[in-house]
């Protein structure tokens, strides 16, 4: 095949050989982003949190005094405990992915000089990180005497556990075990075992990147630690079991408010927490396929008007001895400089934006064997849609040439 | 006249002898249109002004109260401590002025009901909030500054909750238990939904572009300020501390900053004059040694809102893909609309040849493609009402209130037609050059 009558015939339709790259140009540039925005949200939602998800539900009741606080505690330990199925019931602050209930700017010394960033602290009474399903990486879970009482929304002076992700975040490539940090003067922290993963309750300021900064804190329920309670048990029995429990509540506790929103299974709040995730992937999945089917579209209209101007012409070639083949060969050699070329211009844009988007979104940089796939794609996309108006070219009969217009 | 109707015929009769090409055109169009004019939509209704007409006059105070070194302290925080904040409040330099805070959720319950208690949201204020922010009453009246001064245990409450708790009657005078308090209503709101709540909005520079929470519905109860520090002891919010609050500790004493002020001021010589109020007060204080920075601000309303960066980033990045979109749909059209219009060289040259001058040509080929643009229009606004339905069925807030308005449903036309005189000009152009005599002979 040769290319050079090809491109001798697109110089003659410049204007038009230039608005189709062009608009694969875009098409490219919007593929490999849109396609690179939904892998990141894609891989956001596969964080691991750390906990036994499918076993785990989360209580939380509001509307009482502090100094109804152990009473609330008592009632519900038993009363939740007595349910059929229910392995074992702990005080805790929040579940990963549950309800905000405490996050703090920590420092690596008493004087606030050193920011480590802010994190996300769990509070539980005793037994919580073992029903949890915390895998320990280094050190020790705390013991019955590491659960102290509550000062200040945190015990004043505990050893706590941290999450590998926050340990190197803090102590980049140092034993974590022992070291400390605070909560501005007073409150102080000393680690004693760290964890392979434990996600936060929410986003806070530091967004993804902080997704793992979280710090268990060992703490006996009282006053400042009531209302929340984690619920285990199997998996099959899960659901079952919470709605028994939130039927309980209003017999356990009469005066207390159930918070319906946060009390699900982990795996629901899981799901809530990444709705929008799914949401926008969807779209930008949808917005994919129009963008790819207008494109084909755009490719098909003006094939079609190709090969029909060219009727005449086709008809002289294959009565001068040209095969079906040649022609179809002609009509995808030609379709495929004009992807080329749009391509060429539109990885350049795909760079472009995704540097803009970049400045201006939450995007990650676009990862660069995007863009070989999103050529691939595109070469394909444009072979497949030449090949209808093609095939109708190469059908053209050699008899056409002999007919005067 | 007579002409366009010409031209009209022309374009319908062109149109139907190649139907494939024109239902390409019109739909192409048609999805640019949809999709763009979807999120154009939500777009609109999430950077709208909230209070139109009034914003202008309403401005954020914020003073720095922190005594402490602050890692950061570029901006002042986003709220004041209750000394500062109570202290410009009653200065009363502005025309109206409020205090606003968000308390934990409270327990409500009616007295006479055996319907489970309630967890509410409630907002603490003083009496201008309704005035200032123009806030509709369905029943009785907002409260007074005497009420404010003396703690008066009353409360108004949304329409939401009085249909919830009272079938939508009229509950003035009727009571309502608030924590452990009794607060009489005297006022019932109209439904009342500001996009966004603008006088909640703050930290929106820590959130990442996550704000969809703005555009929740209003707080359910609104109570006098010191009638809320009265029977909510200890039981608030913060936007920060530079201490950790001592548990239960009375917000009046804590050392963090929880309480915003709204100034409404009617001219710019009030603006500059209350501007150096503030700063006037910041360098007191400083003085004094009560605070350590001394800078201020005074915001108004819109700049508060961009400053929080109030729209949800990703329905930013929407618009900017649906867009993109409408670009591709652009260039796929001018393709298409030269193709198909110099398809007809032939036709154009007998045309021209017969006296017909390029901008009669021209005119006739972008008749034909506002025809297109028209069309598409039609299917663009099918396939909005239908996009629109999609994002109703979200979990975003906002979701419920997002519906096609007069202007966006004008808007829609405008652009589609607009988008395909654009995508016909260049191709009418070309066609109103073609030279007859060449066209002519090949006949």
């Amino acid at each position: 095949m040769q290319i050079r009558p090809v491109i001798a015939a697109l110089k003659k339709h410049r204007l038009a050989t230039v608005l189709i790259a062009m608009e694969i140009a875009l098409a490219c540039a919007v593929l490999c982003n849109a396609a690179s925005m939904i892998a990141s949200r894609m891989s956001a939602m596969h964080i691991v949190s750390g906990v036994d998800e499918s076993s785990l539900g989360f209580i939380a009741l509001q509307g009482f005094d502090p100094k109804q606080a152990n009473d609330v505690n008592a009632r519900v330990l038993s009363g939740l405990g007595a349910i059929t199925g229910v392995e074992s019931v702990h005080v805790i602050n929040s579940v990963p992915f549950g309800m905000q209930a405490g996050n703090a700017g920590i420092t690596l010394d008493p004087d606030s000089k050193h920011f480590g960033g802010v994190v996300e602290f769990y509070v539980g009474g005793p037994g919580t990180p073992e029903a949890l399903g915390l895998k320990l990486v280094a050190g020790r879970l705390p013991a019955t005497d590491d659960y102290q009482p509550i000062a200040n929304f945190l015990p004043a002076d505990s050893g706590v556990l941290v999450t590998r992700t926050l340990a190197e975040h803090l102590w980049p490539g140092e034993n974590p075990l022992g070291k400390e940090f605070w909560l501005g003067k007073k409150i102080h922290f000393r680690v004693i075992g760290v964890v392979a993963h434990f996600a936060i309750q929410q986003y806070n300021e530091e967004g993804r990147r902080g997704a793992q900064w979280t710090v268990f804190a060992p703490g006996l329920p009282g006053e400042q630690l009531a209302g929340g309670y984690l619920i285990r048990a199997k998996p099959a029995d899960l659901d079952r079991v919470m709605t028994a429990a939130k039927a309980a509540i209003a017999k356990i506790a009469p005066d207390v408010v159930l918070d319906r929103e946060d009390s699900q299974t982990v795996t629901y709040l899981r799901a809530k927490f990444f709705q929008t995730d799914r949401a926008m992937a969807g779209l930008l999945i949808g917005v994919i396929v129009a963008l790819l089917g207008v494109t084909a579209f755009g490719i098909v209209g003006l094939a079609s008007f190709w090969v029909a101007q060219r009727r005449k012409q086709i008809g002289i070639r294959r009565a001068l001895g040209a095969t079906r083949t040649d022609i179809l060969r002609y009509f995808q050699t030609e379709n495929f400089l004009i992807v080329t070329f749009g391509i060429v211009v539109g990885v350049v844009l795909a760079i472009g934006i995704n540097l803009a988007l970049m400045k201006f979104f939450e995007v990650p940089r676009l990862p660069l064997w995007y863009l070989p796939v999103g050529v691939v794609a595109l070469w394909l996309l444009g072979q497949l849609a030449v090949l209808v108006p093609a095939l109708r070219a190469a059908a053209v009969p050699p008899v056409v040439a002999t007919r005067s217009v | 006249m007579n002409m366009f109707a010409y031209y009209l015929d022309l374009a319908i009769r062109s149109l139907k002898r190649n139907r494939l090409l024109t239902v390409l055109m019109v739909l192409a169009i048609a999805i640019g249109i949809g999709a763009s004019m979807t999120t154009l939509t939500v777009m609109h209704l999430l950077s709208g002004d909230p209070l139109p007409g009034k914003s202008a006059q309403l401005f954020y105070a914020q003073v720095n109260g922190n005594p402490t070194p602050d890692y950061k302290h570029a901006e002042p925080p986003d709220m004041m401590d209750y000394r500062s904040a109570m202290d410009l409040w009653e200065a009363h330099r502005a025309d109206r002025q409020t205090l606003v805070t968000v308390p934990k959720a409270l327990k409500v319950r009616t007295p006479d009901s055996t319907r489970p208690p309630l967890m509410e949201q409630t907002l603490f204020a003083t009496s201008d909030f309704f005035p200032m922010f123009d806030v509709p009453f369905e029943y009785g009246n907002a409260w007074t500054a005497s009420d404010d001064a003396n703690r008066a245990r009353i409360v108004v409450i949304s329409s939401d909750l009085n249909n919830k708790l009272f079938g939508g009657k009229d509950s003035v005078g009727k009571t309502l238990h608030v924590r452990d308090a009794n607060l009489r209503i005297v006022g019932v709101l109209k439904d009342w939904r500001p996009s966004p709540v603008f006088y909640d909005v703050r930290g929106g520079r820590f959130a990442n572009g996550d704000t969809a929470s703005y555009y929740d519905k209003t707080e359910a109860l609104f109570v006098p300020f010191n009638t809320g520090l009265d029977i909510n002891h200890g039981n608030f919010w913060w936007f920060n501390c530079w201490h950790v609050p001592k548990p239960g500790e009375s917000m009046v004493s804590a050392p963090c900053n929880w309480l915003g002020l709204w100034v409404e001021l009617d001219s710019p010589a009030k603006v500059a004059s209350y501007r150096a109020f503030l700063d006037h007060y910041a360098q007191q204080q400083h003085t004094l040694g009560r605070v350590r920075y001394t800078e201020t601000r005074l915001r108004s309303l819109m700049d508060w809102l961009r400053f929080n960066q109030f729209v949800p980033s990703d329905v930013k990045l929407q618009t900017w893909l649906a867009f993109a979109f409408l670009a591709i749909c652009l260039f796929n059209t001018v393709g298409l609309l030269l193709a198909k219009f110099l398809r007809r060289a032939g036709e154009i040259g007998v045309r021209r040849a017969l006296g017909a001058s390029r901008r009669a040509v021209f005119a006739q080929c972008l008749t034909e493609a506002g025809v297109i643009g028209l069309l598409g229009g039609i299917g663009g606004w099918l396939l909005t009402l239908f996009g629109l339905w999609v994002v109703r069925q979200q979990p975003a807030p906002y979701a419920p209130m997002v519906h096609l308005d007069v202007s966006m449903f004008v808007v829609t036309f405008v652009l589609a037609i607009a988008v395909s005189l654009v995508a016909g000009a260049l191709p009418a152009l070309r066609a109103s050059r073609i030279a007859p005599a060449l066209q002519l002979k090949t006949l």
